[in-house]
């Protein structure tokens, strides 16, 4: 998919956070990708999208990651 | 049931809690104070004469049939409009109002053309019933005196004509339009004798008038004089079937009255709770499209997009279809398959195309219509109040005293309930509207706004947060409510936050370009003004920041306490039939019905063990994303039950790329549609009428689609659904809808209590109707809400990125009209065409001067993603800046124009902002006419064209 398209979804999640604390700001957004997105959505923008993210956003993808991580482990 | 017509009690009903007695022809009767006798005597089973009075009306007192003698008052006052009185005495039959009612009815005879054995209304003539009533056995005056026999009939409205011959000037059409349809478009004109019946000016016919053909007139009329065409061409039906109609998500009953198979009516019927008796233009007349030549009733396929279609028969085209599906899951992996829910089709069978997906394709990519329409009203609603539906139903707007309209226009694409809020609108409402463009409602006959934030098209946001400033700022919260039954923490971050000097009226003003004063004068009526209801649309949701507006709009509501009463509330006005029904039924990619989370084991299990499969536990791919994934190869077949995303989606050129990059294109529908033109197989769909099942409408009701006809395609759309199911080896044996109704109230904790038989015993059902809430809910969240403690949600404004700019300097935002009906297959297809034969542009007076553009001129609609051509229509209803146009017409195809953005949370399009240049054109644009030849040549069907050859 289109990872200029991908990054902009994942920005636009965390900006509309905005008015959190960052920390919050990327749980929810991480919580939010979890939630909705699609595996495929998810793993092409950790494999190339995270320089495109906004720093909130980058935060949430790795956390994102790392649940995946523990719950495939 | 046969053909009877459904009682009619001559006044309407009073609503009084206190009861009175009197005796009726020596019979005694208990009614609700304010009951007319007329109505009390036809309560009790009798029966008194009358022409201009029906329960759908106000009382008037003119005819003078309905005269009774009541003991101890002077004269025979009318029964229609004497209440009753607490040990009154009537007489409704006696020697002397017989032969008053004679007099009477000799009068209107001695006018009236005797042809009654070849009128169309023959047997079904309440001045004929009159006539028989009163005992009329002759007319003292003769026939040949002055009279009205010769006037010419109007048959300019495509669906009825008016025969002022047969007119009994009783005014109940010109009330019926004024009270019940609220257009005011009739008048009775002249006096004496020479008063007639007209629609508006004398040089006005039924079609150039304000008339909005809802029919309310024709269904109110006691004689031939307004008729249906269809029964004259037809005539009388011998049986009628309650059922559901198909356009918006309003949901009125209506009653299919048929001959045979053969439908010749559709008539509002009564009892039905989300309509009460009136109708619109689609439903009541625009059902021509079932028997359209257009409509495919044949199986098809295709290798390939540039070859002809091929008819095949429905075991060749199964077949095949499950043979593709399977070759492309085995190469491809389940993820790679698809399916699309529709928001038109009754929701067993969206469930079960949701369950195909899921259980037999083995992914969670299934979507629905809802993904580009209310898909943020689902996840605004469930943040804020815990369910993903609107708080009222439509009765609630009677006891609204301020009512709020957010990026709605009811009057067009609600009809049915515009004319109800219309008709509270005239009892003394208070009005808000906010929305860009001067929708009718805000200045129509006896009825005109209080504010109307004519906003910038994206600011929604800002807006409403400027409209909390002012309530939390001007103390005006409800803060015992909101101590009561929300989150007090959550409300007090809230408050800090809308109280910022930032978030002022005045700070904002250079963003919405609303007046400050204007806000805050709105503001404080919605907080103060008594029960303050909020009625909201498209032009909420489809916006980048849709699903904030919707929190937004859920934090006003709380912070002023209207919400869990009659009156109050939140309310999505939805777009089509069942579009509430298809999210219900588990349509989106990451929930199961009930709006339970795909990733729930606990809930997941539950499917799991009664589908016999294991489910995929994470989330699948949205329409949008499914577009996209087709683009790399990871998605590459898609099952669209009843929908046509080419012409409804955003971004035509994205669309179409992302359908032809794929492998198998399946698309079930009436016709050969827009998305038709880049699919493999097709596979022909059934119409409402010849189905049965259930809708869900905008207020959570439940209600009964039922089979009038045999489907010309041979099958109802769940049983295609299931013949595909089983040949890809699930092993399915429904036999009716109602079985397919069990499972999902087996499964579906806010169905529990639903099913075919109960919804035939009280015609329809409000979910959630299970333990806690046995016989349904008209209005949720009254104890508490269903989350628990409401959430408010702080919502920032965020500008979209869709910037205008020197190449793209005005903002083009879109639309419906009431004549059409979303893409318009279906609407296009029926005489509704007469009011709206293309799309045109709104442009106000001084851009479209800016510009040399003259009312009526060709011009080119252009944004940074395409463009394409259209008639303009200069008017100040748009602000300088905005231009407005609708979607209905693939011939202008106006999504060439709209861009990707989309809602943050659900991606639901930004359809209501584009940036756009309009300049006078010539003509189509290249695309639109390389369209219409690839169109054209899609759209070649194989057997057609060898007879043309041999010919």
């Amino acid at each position: 998919m289109d990872i200029d398209r991908l990054a902009y979804m994942a920005n636009q999640i965390a900006r509309n956070f905005g008015t959190l604390p960052d920390d919050k700001a990327a749980q929810e957004t991480a919580r939010h990708i979890i939630a909705f997105w699609d595996p495929r959505m998810i793993g092409q923008t950790l494999e190339s999208g995270l320089p495109l993210l906004s720093p909130v956003a980058r935060a949430a993808m790795e956390q994102v990651a790392a649940a995946r991580s523990s719950r495939a482990a | 049931m046969g053909y009877e017509p459904q009682a009619d009690f001559g006044t309407p009903a009073s609503t009084a809690g206190t009861q009175v007695t009197l005796t009726i022809d020596g019979r005694a009767v208990t009614v609700p104070a304010g009951t007319t006798v007329m109505r009390a005597a036809a309560e009790s089973g009798g029966s008194i004469p009358k022409l201009c009075a029906t329960d759908s009306l106000k009382q008037f007192g003119s005819c003078r049939l309905c005269l009774v003698e009541i003991e101890g008052a002077r004269g025979t006052p009318a029964s229609c409009t004497t209440p009753v009185a607490e040990g009154m005495v009537v007489h409704t039959q006696t020697p002397r109002l017989q032969k008053l009612r004679r007099g009477v009815m000799e009068l209107y005879i001695s006018d009236h053309p005797l042809d009654c054995l070849t009128c169309s209304d023959n047997n079904d003539c309440e001045l004929q019933d009159q006539a028989a009533a009163v005992g009329l056995r002759d007319v003292r005056y003769g026939y040949s005196g002055e009279n009205h026999l010769g006037e010419m009939p109007d048959i300019s409205n495509p669906y009825f004509d008016f025969d002022p011959s047969k007119c009994i000037v009783c005014s109940r059409c010109v009330r019926a339009c004024d009270e019940v349809q609220g257009t005011l478009a009739l008048t009775i004109d002249g006096r004496g004798f020479d008063s007639k019946v007209s629609a508006g000016l004398a040089s006005d016919d039924f079609l150039s008038s304000e008339c909005v053909s809802c029919g309310a007139c024709v269904q109110a009329c006691p004689t031939a004089t307004l008729q249906e065409k269809a029964m004259k061409e037809i005539g009388k039906p011998e049986r009628a079937v309650v059922t559901t109609c198909a356009y918006c998500g309003v949901g009125c009953t209506f009653r299919a009255e048929m001959r045979g198979e053969q439908l010749v009516r559709m008539v509002p019927w009564k009892d039905g709770k989300a309509n009460r008796g009136h109708s619109c233009v689609k439903g009541r007349f625009a059902w021509g499209y079932a028997n359209h030549k257009d409509r495919i009733t044949r199986p098809m396929i295709r290798k390939s997009l540039d070859e002809p279609w091929q008819v095949v028969s429905w075991d060749e085209a199964i077949r095949y279809t499950a043979a593709e599906l399977k070759r492309i899951k085995d190469q491809h992996g389940a993820r790679a398959l698809g399916g699309i829910t529709s928001s038109r089709c009754t929701n067993e069978e969206a469930y079960l195309v949701q369950k195909l997906v899921r259980a037999g394709f083995g992914a969670n990519n299934v979507d629905t219509c809802a993904r580009v329409c209310h898909s943020p009203t689902g996840y605004g609603l469930s943040q804020t109040f815990g369910t993903s539906a609107g708080t009222q139903d439509f009765d609630s707007v009677m006891d609204a005293d301020v009512i709020l309209v957010i990026g709605a226009n009811p009057t067009d694409a609600h009809p049915v309930f515009g004319s109800r809020m219309k008709r509270r609108l005239r009892e003394g409402a208070k009005l808000i509207v906010i929305d860009p463009r001067r929708t009718d409602l805000v200045r129509s006959p006896h009825i005109q706004a209080d504010h109307h934030l004519a906003l910038q098209p994206g600011t929604n946001v800002a807006v409403l947060t400027a409209m909390a400033h002012v309530i939390v700022t001007e103390d005006l919260a409800n803060e015992a409510f909101v101590r009561e039954r929300c989150d007090w923490d959550e409300y007090q971050d809230w408050a800090r936050f809308v109280s910022d000097a930032r978030h002022s009226p005045e700070a904002l003003e250079p963003v919405t370009r609303v007046p400050a004063e204007e806000v805050r004068a709105a503001a404080r009526l919605y907080a103060t003004g008594g029960n303050g209801a909020i009625y909201y649309g498209l032009g909420v949701t489809e916006h980048s920041q849709g699903s904030s507006t919707v929190m937004a709009i859920a934090n006003l509501a709380m912070a002023t306490g209207n919400v869990g009463r009659s009156g109050v509330g939140v309310n999505p006005l939805r777009g089509q039939n069942n579009v509430q029904g298809s999210c219900d039924m588990g349509s989106f990619p990451h929930e199961l019905t009930g709006y339970r989370h795909i990733s729930n084991e606990a809930v997941r299990r539950q499917f799991e063990a009664d589908w016999g499969v294991p489910l995929d536990p994470e989330p699948g791919l949205r329409i949008n994303n499914m577009l996209d994934a087709a683009l790399d190869g990871s998605f590459r077949a898609i099952y669209i039950q009843g929908e046509d995303i080419l012409q409804s989606d955003p971004n035509t050129h994205h669309v179409a790329a992302g359908l032809k990059a794929m492998e198998c294109v399946i698309v079930q529908d009436l016709f050969l549609n827009e998305t038709a033109n880049y699919a493999h197989i097709f596979l022909p769909g059934s119409t409402f009428l010849e189905k049965n099942g259930t809708f869900t409408n905008a207020e959570r009701r439940i209600q009964p689609v039922r089979k009038v006809m045999e489907p010309a395609n041979g099958y109802e759309d769940w049983e295609v659904t299931q013949l595909l199911a089983n040949a890809m080896g699930l092993d399915w044996h429904y036999g009716h809808p109602a079985e397919i109704l069990d499972e999902i109230a087996r499964l579906t904790p806010t169905f529990a209590g639903v099913s075919w038989e109960r919804l035939e015993r009280d015609g329809s059902l409000q979910w959630p109707v299970n333990e806690k809430f046995p016989d349904g809910s008209p209005i949720m969240h009254v104890d508490g809400f269903v989350r628990g403690k409401g959430r408010f949600i702080v919502t920032d404004y965020v500008p979209t990125d869709e910037k205008t700019g020197p190449r793209f300097p005005l903002l083009l935002t879109t639309g419906r009209i009431l004549s059409q009906y979303n893409v318009g297959a279906q609407t296009r297809r029926t005489p509704n065409v007469l009011w709206h034969d293309g799309d045109v542009l709104e442009i106000h007076p001084s851009d479209a001067d800016n510009r040399g553009i003259k009312d009526g001129d060709w011009v080119k609609l252009a944004s940074r993603t395409g463009e394409t051509t259209l008639r303009a229509l200069v008017t100040d209803r748009v602000a300088p800046g905005v231009v407005y146009t609708t979607f209905h017409h693939p011939s202008a195809q106006v999504n060439v124009v709209t861009t990707d953005y989309s809602d943050w949370a659900t991606n639901c399009p930004e359809y209501k902002v584009t940036a756009v240049q309009v300049l006078p054109s010539n003509g189509p644009t290249d695309w639109q006419e390389d369209y219409a030849s690839w169109s054209e040549r899609s759209r070649r069907i194989r057997s057609e064209i060898e007879v043309e050859a041999a010919e």
